[in-house]
């Protein structure tokens, strides 16, 4: 970080670009340029055999083989993928259903709220894990299914944020300016109301694509997410678990989970203490 | 506050009634047939059979029918018969939360303990290499993959070092009388049997760090933001004017008050505890309901997953019942009513 002293240097940097945001950026652009690039770097295939089984780490395969002889290196960069795609499609369908929602709740008031917010605390009744794995039981495996179950955990967190939001931002002068000037019902919640509403969305987005990767793993891990050809890393980790004494099975893609999650927290984290005054320290 | 109390608790019933009802839902919608559960293959193209099972277990009745049959025998606590176990749910669970709240318990108090000392330590330090360290440790704790931090700690430190043993509750050749409490600790201390003790926590030890770790960054982090707001106030500065020693201010004035705000997130992290249980047992073959949560999803075992999932959202709820209450009493200052919601 910068020192106190560099004054004239300070508009060089936005506020919000901190240290623990840079450090966040850094690492998520890392595991989205090994999504985007893994197959350019000539690895082996992840999906096919390609050296003798449960090989320890070696020149060759940096991260040994697991036990169908396949590359763990290349297994963990191919895993980028359906990690970051589980986590952007869950948060931003959870975002889009729960804003929409909530909007309309805290917007219309009357039985639409009443019914949204009871549905509301009973999703939230549930442990988050017990729920999704319940809810992805039912489905049966799969990633799209796994998928489907964290959005249903999820909706509700932004549901209740985004109402509470609505119902402080419509009491403001400027709204009722506007509904004094006949702005009619539509444009109003969308212009006037909902785009002062996304700051705390936005941040509560970020972090919790980190928690999100890690839940998705975690159901994979379990067996109801990704089936097994595919290189992902709570499914390799689940592989790794029964291979005990050849830990490198599962030391890639566990070092990947815990790297990708702690980076999107670092940037939640440093996001929040910036934008939210309150917890300004 | 009285008021608010009371319509927390009538507020209670109502919301397990829309948890049983999102049970229900789900139990409705799911593939798994619950008839090829009960029936055999063969038997399959025996009409006979198959309405003699379906009479059997209701499954000739209508939906409506069938969902308050669902509730009753729910608020009697019956949570229906295990595919895979071919026993109740409800006889199953019991057996097996003694294990899963032995295994909270400790990681509770392991997070607790050393999320309050770090950020104490880092609200004292602040922004030194102490607090950023803190706050690396507490972020790592909440990014981990329990699932696979226990496995890595497990090889390290059982079969690399041999420090500690393997996974299991107790050594796989030790056989003591269950006692009455089912907490191998408690029951232990109670038996006077310090061996049995010894082992049982030399096996609590790594799945109660493991799942703690998560606990202790949440911890740390508020008590940190909480005692810099109370290190400012004037009643400290008064503290200090009158010269109590560094140690007596941080801990005797600062913390006391710093705590109020930490009591609701020791009760909310409960939900956290109760995540990580299950992913935490399955990795060191706890034989708790996180593991038989885990088992029964794997076998699509509905109605053992459906009611873990109902016992553990009852849990949550009653919990966090008492940490707003405990929250309302311990903290004057807020005063609940009059908003909606």
């Amino acid at each position: 970080m910068a020192e106190a002293g560099a004054a004239p240097r300070r508009a060089a940097r936005p506020a919000w670009l901190t240290a623990p945001v840079i450090l966040g950026l850094i690492v998520v652009s890392f595991w989205i340029a090994a999504a985007l690039s893994a197959d350019l770097w000539g690895l082996a295939d992840p999906l096919r055999m390609v050296a003798r089984r449960l090989q320890p780490p070696s020149a060759e395969h940096w991260l040994g083989t697991d036990a169908l002889g396949r590359d763990v290196l290349s297994r963990t960069l191919h895993g980028a993928r359906f990690s970051l795609l589980i986590a952007v499609v869950v948060v931003g369908v959870a975002v889009a259903l729960g804003s929409l929602l909530g909007a309309l709740a805290g917007f219309l008031g009357g039985w639409v709220e009443t019914g949204v917010m009871r549905l509301v605390d009973v999703v939230l009744a549930f442990p988050p894990v017990l729920l999704a794995m319940a809810v992805a039981a039912t489905l049966g495996p799969g990633l799209e299914n796994a998928a489907v179950a964290l959005i249903a955990v999820w909706w509700p967190v932004y549901a209740r944020l985004m109402r509470g939001q609505v119902l402080e931002v419509r009491t403001r002068e400027h709204v009722e300016a506007a509904v004094a000037c006949g702005v009619r019902p539509a444009r109003l919640l969308w212009k006037h109301i909902l785009s002062l509403c996304w700051t705390p969305v936005l941040i509560n987005a970020t972090m919790d694509v980190g928690q999100v990767i890690l839940l998705a793993a975690a159901l994979s891990f379990i067996g109801l997410g990704a089936t097994p050809p595919t290189p992902e890393w709570g499914a390799m980790i689940s592989a790794g678990a029964t291979q005990f004494y050849s830990w490198w099975i599962a030391f890639g893609p566990g070092m990947a989970i815990l790297t990708i999650v702690l980076g999107f927290n670092f940037l939640g984290d440093g996001l929040r203490d910036v934008l939210d005054a309150r917890s300004e320290r | 506050m009285i008021g608010y109390i009371l319509r927390r608790l009538l507020a209670m019933p109502l919301l397990l009634l829309g948890v049983a009802t999102a049970a229900f839902f789900l139990s409705q919608v799911t593939k798994a047939d619950p008839l090829s559960a009960v029936v055999g293959e063969r038997q399959m193209n025996n009409p006979e059979i198959v309405a003699a099972a379906k009479a059997r277990w209701g499954l000739d009745r209508s939906v409506p029918e069938r969902y308050v049959i669902y509730v009753v025998n729910l608020a009697q606590g019956d949570f229906g018969t295990s595919f895979r176990t071919r026993r109740p749910v409800a006889e199953d669970i019991a057996a097996r939360l003694p294990a899963t709240l032995e295994l909270v318990l400790f990681a509770m108090l392991f997070g607790v303990t050393s999320g309050v000392a770090l950020g104490v330590a880092a609200a004292h330090w602040r922004d030194s290499w102490i607090d950023h360290a803190a706050r690396l440790f507490a972020l790592i704790g909440s990014s981990m993959p329990v699932f696979w931090t226990g496995l890595i700690l497990l090889y390290v430190l059982s079969v690399a070092l041999g420090w500690l043993p393997g996974p299991g509750r107790m050594d796989a050749r030790a056989a003591f009388e269950p006692g009455p409490t089912g907490f191998h600790t408690v029951d232990a201390v109670l038996a006077g049997d310090w061996r049995r003790l010894g082992m049982a926590l030399s096996h609590l030890v790594l799945p109660a760090f493991v799942l703690g770790w998560a606990v202790t960054g949440i911890i740390s982090r508020l008590v940190r933001g909480s005692m810099l707001d109370v290190l400012e106030q004037d009643y400290v500065r008064t503290a200090r004017a009158k010269g109590a020693g560094e140690r007596r201010v941080l801990f005797g004035h600062a913390l006391r008050n710093a705590m109020i705000p930490t009591l609701t997130i020791i009760g909310h992290s409960f939900a956290y505890l109760i995540t990580g249980a299950v992913l935490t047992e399955t990795i060191f073959a706890w034989p708790g309901i996180g593991s038989y949560a885990v088992d029964s999803a794997r076998t699509l075992d509905h109605p053992a997953i459906i009611g873990v999932t109902l016992v553990g959202a009852a849990a949550f709820l009653l919990s966090n019942l008492a940490t707003d209450i405990a929250y309302a009493v311990f903290n004057p200052r807020i005063e609940y009513g009059g908003g909606r919601g």
